[in-house]
């Protein structure tokens, strides 16, 4: 595993780490860091629950604190997702949400917002489907920054990380509470943007966080890695986004997100989210 | 004989199989895999393992010259390798003792499995009594409808059965929710595929211990015929049946393998499940294969009369033995099955299982077509009493499960 890791990491153009200080993740975690503040990351499925909703509720996120959107491919067979983004994944899917209309969100929203990184994350098949050449050049065209793939571990995605590479996309892995020490240096040696890690064993929106466990896996990241470091799964409250915020370079919600979409009447959607990023926020920041 | 050592260590056959799943789950597979690696040749387990199909599997399962068939259809001669006799009336439960075996060395006292027509759960679960383990099963809550009795079945034998309802609610939403059960209990919890699909290990072992199927053929038939068949046919879904018979013939190609997949209504009616015959390559449930998708990628529902072959993968090996040339597919449609079943039953009575009615259904196409010296073997890979129901409703019979409901029936 390490000698794959040493073929990758010489896959890797030199300076990498410099040039992403470029991109618009660089540019973010950059700028946080002279601030001394931590990135708030928040996830939503594309189209969930309708397809206007998308972009205004990316840029009331924006607004709201929100310094990285991931936004979510919807797919048929989630596999590593939860109840929440599982329920979200099909909505999306009934309304026929695809690859192409996640581009032509993103696009419409770099009308205007140019500075807030998009982090795109799904599952491998939509994108081998596409082609990944081809999802590559319109996902930069439309404006994306990051590429997060659930189901392509490091071994599995040479192709990838060299198609992204070529056009400009940061591959961001994950790592979980399980991840050896090998597998960790692996995702060190070929990881781009910022590290993933999941902070719970399980799907996502699973049960509560333990920090003092999370606390001694990121060091040990750290140790391993310059790239920032966010965290998810299991972060449902200003409270625990804050004590997270103490360890980690970024605090990564989502299922939250949703289930609060879920719960709103309607035409409040929007606002009820604004008000929960602005109080994960503002615990963040104290 | 060619050497056929696939797949390579990470699992790839060609450019099928591999591990593509969250990084949650590497740890889990990892360990599997090591652990796989040290059983699949310690004897001490192989013995176990033998023992195990001798007294309580019943095997080995005979072949059969269906003579009748063969004389009605007046060309090759049909032999069927008897799988339907096992206990739990499948060749499902030659994969399930391995893995339980596995399970309990590794010290994880919980099994949990996915399961379509109920016959791995059914296989999983009797398997869990026998060596007093815990077990779940996880299945779409479309297939806990139709699939009563086999629910009834698991539940006899202590399992606890989990309706899923997410997705299509049908086996692949089982194998998702299975999978994330695995992740979230790793540490007690084995997880026994039921199929030659799902990320690496799993193709190979489960091949692995389905292939005393074709093993037993290779002394069989020369103790039969003096010499191995022409042809060895299988039905697809995911595939573990016909890897079972295929895998020890693969290096002998004067024998043809022909696989035989779901034409559900018709191929070209788009309600089927013959991935390999009518689908793309594609990654799910951890593995590169073919898949039945649409243009964004997307897994769709599939359609078979037989609930164990209507699943939207298949085994990467299959995929690689399609691509390599060295396996041919075709699709058997449901009608097709369906005579094959009615056939079988009058002029052998033997009641085959729906699956496996469809390999009987592509050796009753080639056999007319073939000289009388010819010799067609086909895996009879599960016995029909589980699919009373659902061929009584297609023949517009009423078919009752217990009294009460004839009961009911009547006012």
């Amino acid at each position: 595993m390490t000698l794959l890791a040493n073929s990758l990491a010489s896959t890797k153009p030199a300076g990498i780490k410099a040039a992403s200080a470029a991109t618009r993740i660089g540019e973010t975690f950059a700028r946080l860091e002279a601030q001394k503040k931590k990135a708030l990351v928040a996830f939503v499925t594309a189209g969930d629950p309708s397809r206007e909703i998308t972009v205004p509720l990316m840029h009331a996120m924006v607004e709201s604190g929100v310094d990285v959107i991931e936004l979510g491919m919807p797919f048929s067979d989630p596999m590593a997702e939860g109840p929440v983004i599982q329920r979200s994944s099909e909505r999306a899917l009934a309304l026929g949400v695809g690859v192409a209309d996640v581009f032509a969100y993103v696009s419409e929203f770099r009308e205007k917002d140019n500075v807030t990184p998009v982090v795109l994350m799904g599952y491998a098949n939509p994108i081998e489907r596409m082609g990944m050449q081809a999802f590559g050049d319109r996902a930069k065209a439309a404006g994306v920054d990051g590429l997060i793939v659930v189901d392509y571990p490091p071994e599995e995605s040479h192709d990838l990380l060299r198609t992204m590479d070529s056009v400009g996309i940061d591959v961001i892995y994950l790592l979980s509470p399980t991840s050896t020490p090998a597998r960790i240096e692996m995702v060190a040696s070929v990881g781009r943007g910022y590290i993933y890690y999941v902070s719970l064993k399980g799907v996502t929106g699973a049960a509560n966080i333990n920090t003092a466990e999370v606390a001694a896996v990121v060091a040990r990241i750290k140790a391993k890695t310059d790239l920032p470091i966010g965290v998810g799964f299991g972060i449902r409250d200003g409270e625990t986004a804050r004590r997270v915020g103490d360890i980690a370079d970024a605090v990564i919600i989502g299922s939250r997100i949703i289930q609060e979409m879920e719960n709103s009447p309607p035409g409040a959607a929007i606002d009820n989210v604004k008000t929960l990023l602005q109080g994960i926020r503002r615990a963040l920041d104290a | 004989m060619q050497m056929y050592d696939l797949p390579d260590a990470r699992g790839h056959f060609g450019q099928y199989g591999g591990v593509f799943v969250a990084e949650t789950l590497q740890a889990a597979l990892l360990e599997l895999k090591v652990e796989y690696e040290k059983t699949r040749t310690d004897p001490e387990f192989i013995a176990e393992f033998q023992r195990e199909l001798k007294h309580y599997v019943g095997r080995p399962s005979p072949i059969y010259h269906a003579k009748r068939l063969s004389d009605d259809l007046g060309g090759a001669q049909i032999y069927l390798k008897r799988e339907d006799l096992n206990h739990t009336g499948a060749h499902k439960i030659n994969n399930t003792i391995g893995q339980a075996l596995l399970a309990r060395r590794m010290g994880k006292p919980r099994v949990i499995a996915e399961t379509g027509a109920g016959q791995h759960g059914v296989a999983s679960a009797t398997v869990a009594a026998r060596y007093g383990l815990e077990c779940v099963v996880y299945m779409g809550s479309e297939d806990v409808k139709r699939q009563a009795q086999n629910v009834y079945r698991m539940k006899l034998l202590g399992a606890t059965v989990v309706p899923v309802e997410s997705g299509s609610k049908t086996l692949k939403d089982a194998l998702n929710e299975a999978m994330r059960d695995w992740v979230t209990n790793v540490e007690n919890t084995y997880y026994i595929i039921g199929t030659v699909a799902g990320p690496h290990p799993y193709p190979m072992m489960v091949r692995d211990f389905n292939s005393v199927v074709g093993k037993e053929c290779i002394w069989q038939m020369p103790e039969m015929i003096g010499r191995q068949p022409d042809a060895v046919l299988a039905c697809v879904g995911g595939g573990s049946n016909a890897m079972g018979i295929f895998y020890d013939y693969i290096g002998d190609e004067s024998v043809r393998l022909i696989g035989c997949e779901a034409g559900g209504e018709g191929v070209e009616t788009g309600r089927h499940a013959a991935s390999l015959s009518a689908g793309s390559a594609g990654i799910l449930h951890g593995n590169r294969t073919y898949l039945i998708q649409n243009a964004d990628g997307q897994i769709i529902d599939t359609h078979s009369i037989s609930a164990g072959l209507d699943y939207p993968g298949v085994g990467p090996e299959h995929a690689w033995l399609k691509d390599s040339g060295r396996a041919e597919y075709v699709a058997v449609n449901d009608e097709e099955a369906l005579a094959a079943f009615h056939r079988l039953c009058r002029i052998e009575g033997i009641i085959p299982a729906l699956e496996s009615s469809h390999a009987i259904a592509q050796a009753i196409k080639m056999a007319p077509t073939m000289a009388k010296g010819k010799v067609l073997l086909v895996n009879l890979s599960g016995r029909g009493d589980k699919d009373m129901a659902t061929v009584a409703e297609r023949s517009g019979l009423q078919f009752f499960c217990r009294a009460s409901c004839q009961q009911n029936a009547k006012t």
